[in-house]
């Protein structure tokens, strides 16, 4: 067997799309089977057992999703209660939803009316990311079946009604944060909100949201078939379940795949993923968990497990389980030079330390990709990052900051190295022009 | 716009806009002036949304084919810039509408298609696992008038591993086995 999971534990049996994606297809695979009892049970019964899955949220912060969930208002007071489901996929190395979205729409529907069950709402919106045209024409594809079976909609069997609506961006990464992705579909600009009032307070509209990630969503309805134990069986604990994993860069089969948490990094790479390009030996650094986490080294990437307890204690984190691999002939710098204009890009300008701290840190970084800066840069660089983390609304500002550190952490000599051979033999003032972007 | 609340019809700001530029190949003044009156909004505050958001072209674009490949870290690792190469070679600079007026090309940020990288969006669609080759392939047999296949130019399904995939092989997950009623959830309460 290849990996840790068996077959018979995946949710996402379609994951790579050689079955039917279409209503009938997705029954036969097990979705939409005993909904309604899931219904019956009650409310409370579906946030216990959600809750004592320990199913953590998949969009990257993993918080718990059951305890998510309980934060809405017991009571439907004056405002209507939402679901939003954020399928704005745009972490760079991130590329799971989509699979859910194109080849498992149903599953995610079956979740959506048990999410919205649970927390009172009748209505729901997804909101894709505006780049998948393909995945948005198949998800209103499969919306229109479920309504036209009476899966969803007024009056429909399960005896809830439930309204569930395709919405779409437009290119923003920052809409991915649920704020601002609320003020998206709002009509405006995605620029994240203030916190609080959380959107369990006031959200999409002014009235009690709640916003899951995909994943979370389209885990439910499998994990209150077949058990919050059945699911808390799997990893370790505090990380449990499945998780959908996507990995990319040198490795040489780049996948998406499904596996337990906890696995080791380096059986998911060999198993699923033949390995690194050039052999293990070859390998330089991994981003564990999408761009926005700090990279570790080799030596790291032999002990790590894929899980949120594990990485963190590396100094980096989980994520969305993208995973990125560097091998020895990447050029780091101009890697993380890249992503650093990624964040430069994708600032909303909201906030100024990172409005201008994302491209200053990109044009100094450019810079060090040459080796043309001082030493004390460095240090410099670092005392921005540090400035700009934890000093903005959203997390952004994070996730700009987190790589450079990363790379500093890890690999400081390297870029040293390169300053030192582009300064010799070249005529050297000292501090005739640091940072004086 | 009936998909959202009768005072809320701002929110179909963006799928309205991406209809327009769907229809018209870019968005112009006049179009957004248009939709601020059906939607009861200022205009500037359609322009605002308009030029936050990158997808919107507020210029025209190449009539036959928008190539805008992918060029963040993990598509770079996998070569990009040789496709961004061979763009530059075919079309022309990067942001401009070719002599002949039927190509454009731009760098994005990451489409979210990773490990299928390197891959462009052309018009719509994702064309994925790409070689200079293969996009040279696509963009002449644009240049042609035809509309290539998208999806992977390696010839893999989706997103499995490129010799096939290693995981849900199992048939007992397909066999219907799956659909037959569960009698009893785990954790179920008794009945009252």
């Amino acid at each position: 067997m290849v990996g840790i999971l068996a077959d018979k534990d995946r949710i996402f049996t379609n994951l790579y799309g050689f079955h039917d994606w279409g209503l009938e297809g997705a029954k036969s695979r097990g979705c939409w089977n005993a909904t309604r009892e899931i219904l019956q049970q009650g409310r409370d019964w579906i946030i216990d057992n959600v809750k004592a899955s320990g199913l953590r949220g998949r969009g990257g912060a993993g918080f718990s999703t059951g305890l998510k969930w309980s934060f809405m208002p017991k009571e439907v007071g004056a405002r209507p209660h939402y679901l939003v489901v954020n399928a704005d996929e745009s972490e760079p190395g991130t590329c799971k939803d989509r699979e859910i979205l194109r080849h498992d729409p149903h599953l995610l529907i079956e979740g959506c009316l048990i999410a919205s069950f649970a927390m009172q709402a009748h209505a729901a919106y997804i909101y894709l990311r505006g780049e998948y045209v393909r995945e948005r024409e198949v998800m209103e594809e499969a919306v229109r079946q479920a309504y036209e079976a009476k899966l969803i909609g007024k009056d429909n069997v399960h005896g809830w009604d439930f309204d569930l609506y395709i919405h779409h961006g437009a290119g923003a990464y920052i809409c991915g944060e649920e704020t601002a992705l609320l003020e998206s579909l709002e009509g405006k600009k995605g620029q994240p909100r203030l916190k609080p009032p959380f959107p369990a307070g006031a959200g999409l509209y002014g009235c009690p949201t709640t916003v899951n990630n995909v994943e979370s969503i389209a885990v439910t309805g499998t994990i209150l078939r077949r058990g919050a134990a059945w699911f808390a069986g799997i990893g370790r604990a505090n990380n449990t379940g499945t998780k959908l994993m996507c990995i990319s860069g040198h490795v040489n089969k780049p996948c998406n795949v499904e596996e337990a948490m906890s696995i080791p990094l380096k059986q998911l790479l060999e198993e699923h993923c033949g390995g690194v390009r050039g052999g293990w030996g070859n390998l330089k650094a991994v981003i564990p968990g999408g761009s926005s986490v700090p990279m570790i080294p080799a030596e790291q990437c032999e002990t790590a497990l894929m899980d949120f307890d594990s990485l963190r204690e590396l100094r980096s984190g989980l994520g969305t389980a993208a995973v990125i691999v560097m091998d020895k002939s990447t050029d780091l710098v101009r890697a993380i030079a890249r992503l650093a204009y990624f964040y430069k890009h994708e600032s909303c300008g909201q906030c100024t330390p990172c409005r201008e701290g994302t491209g200053w840190m990109w044009r100094v970084m450019e810079r060090m990709v040459r080796g043309d800066a001082e030493m004390k840069e460095i240090d410099l660089l670092l005392d921005v990052a540090s400035q700009v983390e934890g000093h903005t609304i959203c997390a952004l500002g994070d996730a700009a900051a987190w790589p450079i550190q990363g790379l500093f952490r890890h690999f400081r000599p390297e870029v040293e190295a390169r300053i030192t051979s582009y300064r010799a033999g070249k005529p050297h003032v000292q501090g005739h022009a640091i940072a004086a972007e | 716009m009936t998909k959202y609340p009768e005072a809320r019809k701002q929110s179909a700001v963006i799928p309205i806009l991406w209809l327009v530029q769907k229809q018209e190949g870019w968005v112009s003044e006049p179009a957004i002036r248009a939709i601020a009156d059906l939607l009861g909004m200022p205009k500037i505050r359609v322009l605002e949304v308009a030029t936050f958001y990158t997808m919107f072209m507020l210029e025209p674009v190449g009539k036959t084919a928008l190539i805008q490949v992918c060029g963040t870290t993990p598509c770079m690792l996998r070569g990009s810039l040789e496709l961004m190469e061979v763009c530059k070679a075919e079309i022309g600079a990067k942001d401009q509408v070719s002599a002949d007026g039927h190509f454009t090309w731009q760098e994005m940020e990451c489409l979210g298609a990773c490990a299928n990288a390197p891959m462009a969006q052309i018009n719509d669609y994702y064309y994925e696992d790409l070689t200079p080759e293969s996009l040279k392939g696509i963009i002449e047999a644009f240049r042609r008038g035809e509309t290539p296949k998208p999806g992977s130019y390696a010839g893999r399904h989706s997103s499995e591993p490129a010799d096939g995939a290693l995981t849900l092989t199992d048939p007992s997950l397909f066999d219907g086995s799956r659909a037959k009623p569960i009698t009893a959830l785990p954790n179920a309460k008794a009945p009252a």
